[in-house]
């Protein structure tokens, strides 16, 4: 039998996760993000100043020789377990983990990158990958469409990380090779757009072969550590069924006490407990650099999905007509979860790509 | 204090003095027990050394790698598994000194008299007797139990009977320790829909149980008896396996082997469950990874949940995906089994054996009420047996 992954959290990402709490609980509560993604811009940004030139999240991918934390996936991955429980519209998933791996993966330290990641590390500069935001680690890679639709956070991006067929190029954004056109999401709090790069723009910033599997490391990190976001929305979405169904009263008891609502409420804890060890599992494959990892993002991914998307629509029912308004946050959690589980490539997708894994193949 | 290196130097002085291949299987373990390295976490003398239950793993990989014998547990999974660690809890010195080792090595089989036919999910209402002989101090007992496993293999049961009517049902229930071999038990085979019988009928006559083997205090022992089913509960579906050891594995050996069985619907919910089944893998590791870093969470009372729901699931898909196969059953005879088989013989036999693991035990719907109101804090339903004597409640 190998080594069993570590599935449990460290003291210093105890005290990450309460940082993180701390702060959106003061600043970022759902209502806030709801009254944000209303303005039309839903970033904050002297929030993302907290996080990450205060709390230093931005960086923890990266090595402190360039600025980072020298930290790792296992405490991006508590970072976005908070994240996803407040459903913060922050640039994280695109720009802090899948932008920053891409980059990882190329030559860290041409003096190029190595600029470019000390100023993603201290959240100075937001980058993220022009690609659809449904991309999957392991799919064909769609260079050179354009424009590229549903580019996420690419609104709020100063660079553009462009997949072409000869590499990898980094365009900034307000160059006039640029447009940026947003799109209306189905998730409020993480906005689309369509780009459009002029041929020929930009710098070069790593030859093809090496481009193509940074591009894919990206992904693949952006797809394991969503799993954790998605464990964070899973897990709030059943504390406030919990919390609403202990309070309201109906039929002279409380909602709480009705058996068919606990065994409900019962089998999401069941999942989110599973999600948890799913989502822990994929942070520490990444970490380790296990070659395990594909195989254990592609569990969590085929896994987490579903639950947080199960978790929000029964959030939604269990609050009744107070589930289904504009003022209650749960319709937030749902666009997020049902988003997320398109994301980096669908459920299905994954289950795929762990079928090929597996060796378990198709009918002939 | 004892560290990891201390232990491998038992280890090998266990080994030194009775070496594997010269000794019997029964005598090595009993040596085992005596040297402590039985389960670590257990006081000295009684077969561990009051060290930490994290480092069990090492004394189980040096004995392994010498080839020792290990005690069967699945054989004696009743008596390692509930009654060890209830007796621990609440046994006197002497009961401890007197069940432990035997029970540990396996001389002597345990089984459960709990349920009854009047008291199963509602396991406090029941009506088995047990009352005091002014004379001599011992309990007369008398009453009927069911769904025994083991009851035929048994040396000794953990029994709860009743020792005040007049009192609300929790309240006058008291734990025995039972001789299955005393004047008065009767085991009765129950055949289960698989063909076999694993579980017994057992039929308490004016049995005599001497006050020593009383395990807590009178009217106590529903207290007790919930050590018992906790226990019970924990170790059913932990099971340490390796990726594809549980029953998944069969499945997804028969679809690498046979394509002519491979369907399109068979591959998605095949799918499906290889990923469940791996993340329960998984979640059943993480809960052994709080239990050693000594901060267990509320996660084990999902592990049965989770392990019912899927041997149910993946046995079913298994008898479609083998067609005509899945039409035929292995043997019908009623016999008396020695091991609860989980995963063993053929497709359709899992297949019925598992309906059981939404049942023994407690039932997923209670375990899921549990889990809704001890881990989530939502209300108990109203209930009126709380404040009623045992007498006067509805049967
Ligand atoms: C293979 C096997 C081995 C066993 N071995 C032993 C043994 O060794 N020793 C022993 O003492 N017992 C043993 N049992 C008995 C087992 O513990 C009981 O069968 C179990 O606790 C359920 O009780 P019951 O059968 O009376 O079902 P009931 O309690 O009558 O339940 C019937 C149905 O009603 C549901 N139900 C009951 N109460 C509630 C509620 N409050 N809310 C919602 N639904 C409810 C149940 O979930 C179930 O679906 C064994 C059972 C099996 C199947």
């Amino acid at each position: 039998m190998t080594t069993p992954p570590d599935l449990l959290y460290s003291e210093p990402e105890d005290d990450l996760r309460a940082a993180v709490r701390a702060l959106l609980t003061d600043r970022a509560d759902l209502p806030a993000a709801l009254t944000r993604a209303e303005s039309g811009d839903p970033y904050d940004p002297a929030l993302w100043t907290s996080l990450t030139a205060g709390i230093g999240v931005a960086g923890l991918l990266v090595p402190e020789s360039l600025g980072g934390q020298g930290a790792g996936h296992r405490e991006a991955a508590v970072v976005l377990e908070e994240l996803g429980r407040a459903v913060t519209p922050a640039p994280y998933l695109t720009s802090s983990v899948t932008a920053t791996a891409t980059l990882l993966a190329c030559d860290a330290d041409s003096p190029d990158i190595a600029g470019l990641l000390t100023a993603l590390a201290e959240g100075r500069r937001v980058a993220v990958l022009a690609l659809p935001f449904g991309t999957a680690p392991d799919s064909p890679l769609p260079v050179g469409a354009d424009p590229v639709r549903g580019v996420a956070d690419a609104v709020r991006a100063d660079v553009l990380l462009v997949p072409r067929q000869d590499g990898l190029y980094a365009v900034e954004t307000a160059s006039p090779a640029v447009t940026v056109e947003p799109l209306t999401p189905l998730d409020l709090t993480r906005p689309l757009a369509a780009v459009t790069v002029d041929p020929g723009a930009g710098l070069r910033i790593a030859a093809a072969p090496v481009a193509g599997s940074a591009v894919r490391a990206g992904l693949l990190a952006g797809a394991g550590l969503l799993a954790s976001e998605q464990l964070g929305i899973a897990e709030w979405c059943l504390e406030e069924s919990v919390r609403h169904t202990k309070d309201r009263h109906q039929f002279n008891r409380p909602l709480g006490s009705f058996q068919a609502l606990k065994h409900r409420m019962a089998q999401l804890w069941l999942e989110v407990v599973s999600a948890r060890a799913a989502a822990r599992a994929a942070a520490d494959a990444l970490a380790t650099g296990s070659p395990d990892a594909p195989l254990a993002v592609a569990l969590a991914q085929a896994y987490c999905g579903p639950v947080a998307v199960h978790a929000a629509e029964e959030c939604v029912q269990l609050h009744g007509g107070i589930g289904m308004t504009w003022e209650h946050p749960a319709h937030l959690a749902l666009k997020r979860a049902k988003s997320d589980a398109t994301a980096l490539g669908s459920t299905g997708r994954h289950k795929e790509a762990l079928a090929a894994l597996t060796d378990l193949p198709a009918p002939g | 204090m004892t560290d990891a290196t201390e232990l491998r130097t038992r280890v090998a002085e266990l080994i030194a003095a009775h070496p594997p291949s010269g000794t019997g299987r029964d005598d090595f373990l009993r040596a085992r027990f005596d040297a402590g390295l039985a389960w670590l976490h257990y006081p000295q003398g009684l077969g561990g050394l009051d060290a930490p239950r994290s480092l069990q793993s090492v004394v189980d990989a040096g004995l392994a790698a010498a080839g020792a014998p290990d005690n069967d547990p699945r054989r004696i999974g009743i008596g390692l598994g509930m009654a060890a660690p209830t007796i621990l809890r609440y046994g006197t010195q002497e009961q401890k000194e007197r069940f432990l080792r035997p029970l540990w090595v396996g001389d002597e089989v345990w089984c459960q008299l709990f349920s009854e036919p009047g008291a199963g999910s509602d396991l406090a209402a029941l009506a088995t007797r047990a009352v005091r002989d002014q004379a001599s101090g011992d309990w007369i007992v008398d009453g009927q139990k069911v769904w025994t496993s083991s009851a035929h293999l048994a040396r000794w049961a953990i029994l709860i009977a009743r020792t005040d009517p007049t009192l609300p049902k929790h309240r006058g229930i008291t734990y025995f320790l039972c001789d299955m071999t005393d004047p008065g038990v009767e085991v009765r085979p129950l055949r289960q829909l698989t063909g076999e019988a694993e579980f017994n009928e057992v039929f308490l006559t004016g049995v005599r149980i001497p006050d020593a083997h009383r395990l807590g205090g009178i009217g106590e022992g529903w207290q007790v008896a919930r050590t018992t089913l906790m226990n019970e509960r924990v170790s059913i579906g932990g099971a340490r396996l390796p990726r594809e050891g549980g029953m998944i594995g069969a499945v997804a050996r028969t679809w690498r082997e046979r394509p002519e069985l491979r369907t399109h619907e068979l591959r998605q919910r095949l799918l499906t469950l290889w990923v469940e089944a791996e993340v329960a893998r998984l979640t059943a590791e993480r809960v052994r990874q709080q239990l050693v870093a000594g901060q267990p969470g509320p996660e084990g009372s999902g592990l049965k949940l989770s392990f019912a729901r899927l041997n149910q699931e993946i046995s079913g898909l298994e008898v479609e995906l083998l067609g005509d196969e899945g039409l035929l059953y292995s043997d019908w005879t009623m016999r008396r089994p020695e091991l609860v088989d989980f995963t063993g013989r053929d497709a359709g036999y899992r297949y019925l054996r598992s309906k059981g693991n939404s049942i023994e035990g407690g039932t997923s719907e209670v375990l899921l009420n549990i889990v809704a109101e001890r881990v989530l804090g939502l209300p108990s339903e109203p209930r009126d047996d709380k404040d009623v004597a045992w007498k006067d409640l509805a049967r």
